[in-house]
């Protein structure tokens, strides 16, 4: 599933993360990269952008680059 | 094929007796790690701040002592979470420490802060600081919130891992700042033993194009490897080379790989990257060792709420409001203050002088341009002390999380929220405000549209016409309260119209994104604060405040010459000045706005500031008053008349000046501080431009569908 379809409150792992684009490469090297754990905090109260928790810190991005993210979900 | 290790080719630079020049450290870190705190431990008040010439990115400089007395500068570089530079600001971290600007010497060793509580992110970045083999200080900055969060970290681990000093730190009371002022006193400081292997695929590239760095682009050899190394990370060369463009032979060996790469399906950038995290994973996983389970943290508790969908806004609303109840009403006691004290000033200079020439310009334009620049001051500080603490505290952060989705309407991002909100109070500080916005188009757009935000500058005026507008008080409150919300509503929209316009017209990027990190709460560094808050203040008057004074002291001049022969009241001294022959230049352009050269005076002088126009139009219609009372000023627009005795300020004239001065540039000081928060007078001028002839235009129409009409 992709990383914007993920419930509020779930786990996923990364599996498939895009290769190119500025926003991608500086996403990957705040350290969401294939394997890494993330949880979904929440969405901003008008629906985007999405905060999530990955290594220990909380960070944003917006769904329009999140649905480019495959995630494989943890079961809770 | 293996590449040169980090440390062969060089040696510790001792900071030897021998050694006469001090030596240089660079604190580097990301943001959020409290790099600025510990700036300010380090350094105290011995600290200056300039610009880094052609960028708008703040330059801090301050210096230490060492245990032996000795002094040792120290270079704050802005914070960074990648030497991939993405911003202005991580650009110049970037080019600071691979010695590309001519303007800052390159750092001899390095400070790296590394926030203990968010060991793995914070860790790439020193990863890649150390590729640079200079002496590295590691230090461990936040040891008690880390402790706080359940996080045992064994530091002696990671000096042991890393073979560098690892300083505990708690910079924000101050807890191993000794103990690293030690560390960095020492004359030897060893190199990192830390052994990186470079992706196999990838080292062949790196140590090619490191060979041609160094012959082609003459880099010394460990510069050339970190180069090489950001060159395979950003995929655009263009981004990392910066002002300084690579040789062909070198950008032909890096296309010729990217092209191999492209063909096989390698990702190099992201080898690189999981290679690095893959390194760090390991050193965090012996390093930080996690006590049991922690619940939700405190700052997850309060994130409950302040990002909730209903609380988030009643939050976001209530602070907003506070923030801006205290520009307006706590500002005005100073202002009201500063005012009186210019006033008193002037009268006692005016006492004191004869009467001439050189008393007027010291009361009418040095006193009066003084003034002019330091009422600015109480909104300034109000201003910056509420961001100050906004942005320590990390809520900052949260209204930009929860303002995004309206901000990309237009094409913004939530950083725009705060400098255009602090605007309707005064542009200046509003504009001062954008330096958090990373993204150089969008930090402009928010600049260029910030001045339509109706400031309280434009109060007095409103004030007036409506006045005029609506004589008497027969209308009930609402339909002048309901006017100058109009009125405000006009310029919110026009700023949020423009800026649309802009970015997908002039400043056309990248499609916007909001990476940003949401740091977890923390109580706020006052003095931290009140020193970012004295610095602003600092930089206003010194930058601004000159420019703003030499125009008050023009404008004086162009109404108080040539000189009326005597007898003349100063109506007709203004009448018969450059001033009125400006007005009376000015009348063909804005008599299809309904204006006539009286007001064309009012606009002209107004150029200082809008409210300076209530002022004008007393001594251009001869009111005497003290101005706090409108009601004879009213009287006297109200009687106004044009030479063939139609009256001038119709309610259709009023309402269409109050739409002028929604849109109209009149501020120099605005003009002074976008000059500087640009490094060019073409953006300001083009703000004039763009602003003026919009008003203009805007007028036009209203005027004449008003006549057409029937008004």
């Amino acid at each position: 599933m992709k990383l914007s379809e993920l419930p509020a409150g779930a786990s996923a792992i990364i599996r498939e993360f895009p290769k190119s684009g500025s926003a991608f490469l500086r996403l990957r090297e705040m350290g969401l990269i294939a394997g890494t754990q993330v949880t979904l905090i929440r969405t901003a109260p008008l629906g985007d952008p999405l905060e999530i928790k990955l290594r220990g810190y909380h960070l944003t991005l917006r769904k329009s680059e999140a649905e480019h993210v495959v995630v494989e979900r943890l079961a809770t | 094929m293996s590449s040169v290790a980090p440390h062969i080719s060089r040696t510790a630079i001792p900071a030897s007796p021998g050694n006469t020049r001090q030596p240089i450290y660079a604190l580097v870190g990301n943001p959020n790690c409290g790099k600025s705190t510990l700036f300010n431990a380090l350094t105290g008040m011995k600290q200056k701040v300039g610009n880094y010439p052609g960028v708008t990115v703040e330059k801090r400089v301050g210096t230490a002592y060492s245990q032996h007395g000795q002094q040792m500068t120290v270079i704050d570089l802005p914070g960074a979470y990648s030497l991939a530079a993405r911003s202005p600001d991580e650009a110049v971290t970037r080019d600071v420490l691979l010695g590309r600007r001519a303007d800052t010497q390159m750092p001899d060793r390095i400070l790296c802060i590394v926030d203990a509580t968010n060991l793995e992110r914070n860790l790439y970045l020193l990863h890649q600081i150390l590729d640079l083999g200079r002496p590295v200080i590691v230090v461990l900055n936040m040891m008690d919130l880390a402790a706080a969060a359940g996080l045992d970290i064994r530091v002696a681990r990671l000096e042991h891992e890393l073979g560098i000093p690892v300083i505990a730190c708690e910079a924000v009371n101050g807890r191993g700042v000794i103990e690293l002022k030690v560390a960095m006193s020492r004359t030897d400081l060893p190199l990192s033993r830390h052994a990186w292997d470079i992706p196999a695929p990838i080292a062949p590239a790196v140590a090619e194009l490191q060979a041609s760095l160094i012959a082609n682009d003459r880099k010394p050899p460990l510069i050339a490897r970190a180069e090489a190394l950001l060159l395979l990370t950003d995929q655009d060369s263009l981004r990392v080379a910066g002002s300084t463009p690579l040789s062909n032979q070198t950008h032909e060996i890096l296309r010729g790989w990217q092209e191999r790469w492209e063909a096989d399906g390698t990702d190099w950038a992201g080898t690189l990257v999981n290679s690095r995290y893959d390194v760090i994973g390991r050193i965090a996983h012996d390093v930080a060792l996690r006590r049991g389970t922690v619940g939700p943290s405190t700052s997850d508790k309060i994130d409950a709420y302040a990002t909730h969908p209903v609380w988030g806004w009643l939050t976001l609303g209530a602070i907003m409001t506070l923030l801006f109840f205290s520009i307006f009403t706590l500002a005005e006691y100073p202002m009201n203050f500063i005012d009186g004290q210019m006033a008193a000033l002037a009268d006692w200079v005016k006492a004191r002088m004869a009467a001439g020439d050189l008393r007027d310009l010291i009361t009418d334009g040095a006193i009066a341009g003084v003034g002019g620049v330091i009422i600015f001051l109480p909104q300034i500080l109000i201003l910056f002390f509420f961001i100050g603490l906004l942005e320590s505290t990390g809520y900052m952060a949260r209204a930009a999380f929860i303002m995004d989705r309206l901000m990309s309407r237009v094409g913004l991002n939530g950083k725009s929220f705060i400098p255009l909100l602090s605007s309707y109070a005064c542009a200046i500080p509003g504009i001062m405000a954008t330096r958090t916005i990373e993204d150089h188009k969008d930090r402009l757009v928010t600049i260029l549209v910030a001045p339509l935000m109706s400031c309280s500058a434009r109060l007095p005026v409103y004030l007036l016409m409506i006045a005029a507008l609506v004589p008497g008080d027969r209308v009930p409150i609402m339909t002048k309260v309901g006017i100058m919300l109009l009125m405000y509503a006009l310029g919110t929209l026009g700023a949020f119209g423009f800026a649309w316009l802009f970015k997908r017209t002039l400043l056309k990027g990248a499609p916007p994104v909001m990476i940003m990190e949401l740091p977890p709460y923390r109580l706020p560094g006052i003095k931290d604060v009140v020193l970012h808050m004295l610095e602003r203040a600092w930089i206003f008057l010194r930058r601004a405040g000159t420019v703003i004074l030499g125009i008050s002291i023009v404008l004086w001049f162009l109404s108080a010459y040539p000189k009326a022969p005597d007898g003349m009241n100063e109506q007709q001294q203004l009448a018969q000045s450059f001033a009125g022959m400006a007005g009376h230049a000015l009348e063909p352009a804005i008599k299809p706005l309904g204006f006539d050269w009286q007001i064309g005076i009012g606009l002209i002088s107004s150029f200082a500031a809008r409210e300076v126009f209530v002022s004008t139009m007393g001594v251009v219609f001869n009111v005497e008053g003290d101005g706090e009372d409108t009601t004879p000023l009213r009287q006297a627009l109200l009687e106004a008349r044009w030479p063939d005795g139609a009256p001038l300020f119709t309610p259709l004239v009023c309402f269409t000046l109050m739409v002028f001065y929604v849109f109209a540039m009149q501020c120099i000081s605005t003009i002074a501080v976008v000059k500087r928060e640009t490094n060019s007078w073409r953006w300001p001028m083009f703000q004039l431009a763009y602003m003026t002839g919009t008003a203009w235009i805007l007028s036009f129409i209203v005027y004449q569908t008003g006549r057409a009409l029937g008004y």
